[in-house]
């Protein structure tokens, strides 16, 4: 790292793991950021599925051993852990969402559990897991991000699951023709029905936009507020690697109060995309717009 | 930094983890939750109701207490009165009872006397006849004299 530039520590550390179709034609790794902007679509951010499978399955392995040992009587440790995020989800369901929808709660509780766990890995020093991988693989290029919530492709993920079930409710509860009215009629409507032929691409701008605003807002937020995030973190890094003592004194003053900080924005990350997932689903379930 | 198939990846997870949630997270816990809470309604109506119960099994003991006493009471006073009756009965047969021995034997002892007298009296007539025949020297005739002897045994 010692030859390395500032400028190519942090571009190496914002550069996904990424598995694709290459030049030659041959499917392998990316070795170069070019590399894997050539790939086009059809590629894989290994590191990214990667985490988030993973911290998905401890996400529901913790869970459902709680719900497997779930008694009526009194709860142990676990049990008890579990409740209290249940019922904390459950409790923010009840507020927002009036329907009654299986989906909802337990969407809601995998949504805050899985991208606060996501969001965690920004908690773990900058250098030390992609520094284990390098070791593991021998290979002192190999590209490793560990936050999933930092890379787009992860949150839009989610964000267009949500709109899809968004979309799905609406025409569900609507039905088609509500669905498109609501698009259309709304919010300049008219009893002459010449006008009203007039306003109807208007509103269908307007309303069309705050639409796809949703899953678009619901993924950069997120994206943007952990990507600042590592990004600073990765930032503080560098101060450790200018070499001089006062600088990397400073940086671990500043590496702890940033992650201190960052604990509460993780945790509001997580919430804020589940009050809005049940939100935009509630809003989707209602009939009067 | 490239959108690319990582989200369908993402999206494909996304899914299988929410109906996993879904299928097996929620409803045991939530099942439990609300088993739990049922439990404790019943937990806590149960108490005050026993609380009732026992507040009412106290005031019963308490007034079958105080009739116990009471009852207590009125035997103790009905014994006594009992025990008195008794005493002066026995007392009331045993002066009776003494009356009539002592009268009896006062009867008795009227007879004694009477008959003692009575033979004492033939006696004392024999004698003095006895002694009047040895005085005149003749035999008095029993019958003609039977007047004169018993006036005289009379006497005595």
């Amino acid at each position: 790292m010692a030859e390395q530039t500032a400028s190519g520590y942090i571009q190496h550390h914002l550069q996904n793991l990424t598995f694709g179709k290459l030049p030659s034609g041959d499917w392998g790794f990316a070795h170069t950021a070019e590399q894997a902007k050539e790939m086009g679509f059809w590629a894989f951010h290994v590191d990214t599925l990667g985490w988030s499978v993973v911290l998905g399955l401890v996400f529901i392995l913790i869970f459902r051993m709680a719900a497997k040992r779930a008694t009526s009587g009194q709860p142990g440790g676990l049990q008890n852990f579990v409740e209290v995020m249940i019922e904390f989800v459950d409790g923010s369901v009840k507020d927002t969402f009036h329907g009654r929808n299986k989906l909802i709660a337990p969407l809601a509780l995998t949504i805050f559990v899985w991208i606060f766990l996501m969001n965690l890995m920004d908690l773990i020093p900058v250098d030390f897991l992609p520094v284990l991988a390098q070791k593991i693989t021998g290979n002192e290029h190999v590209f490793f991000r560990v936050v999933p919530t930092t890379d787009p492709n992860a949150t839009l993920g989610m964000a267009l699951s949500v709109f899809a079930l968004i979309i799905f409710y609406s025409i569900k509860v609507k039905g088609i023709g509500g669905f498109v009215g609501e698009l259309t009629l709304h919010p300049f409507g008219s009893k002459n029905i010449v006008v009203q032929a007039l306003l109807i691409p208007v509103n269908f701008l307007l309303e069309f936009v705050t639409l796809v605003a949703k899953p678009i807002s619901l993924a950069l937020r997120l994206f943007g507020n952990m990507y600042a995030g590592e990004l600073i973190f990765i930032l503080i890094a560098v101060m450790f690697g200018s070499g001089m003592f006062l600088l990397s004194a400073l940086g671990i003053a500043l590496n702890w109060a940033w992650a201190v900080f960052h604990i509460l924005i993780i945790t509001l990350q997580a919430f804020i995309f589940m009050m809005l997932t049940i939100v935009y689903l509630s809003m989707a379930h209602e009939d009067n717009h | 930094m490239n959108i690319n198939a990582t989200l369908i990846g993402q999206a494909v997870a996304f899914f299988i983890f929410v109906m996993f949630c879904m299928k097996f997270v929620w409803p045991p816990v939530i099942t439990a939750l609300q088993e739990r809470q049922k439990k404790i309604a019943e937990g806590l109506d149960a108490a005050s109701r026993a609380a009732r119960d026992l507040e009412l099994a106290q005031e019963k003991a308490g007034q079958q207490l105080r009739e116990a006493k009471a009852q207590a009471a009125e035997i103790i006073e009905q014994a006594k009165k009992r025990g008195t009756q008794i005493v002066d009965e026995a007392r009331e047969q045993a002066r009776v009872e003494a009356d009539r021995v002592k009268a009896q034997a006062q009867a008795e002892i009227e007879q004694e006397i009477n008959s003692v007298k009575d033979a004492l009296r033939a006696q004392v007539g024999a004698l003095a006849v006895g002694g009047a025949e040895k005085i005149l020297g003749v035999s008095i005739d029993q019958n003609a004299h039977a007047e004169l002897v018993s006036k005289l045994a009379a006497e005595i």
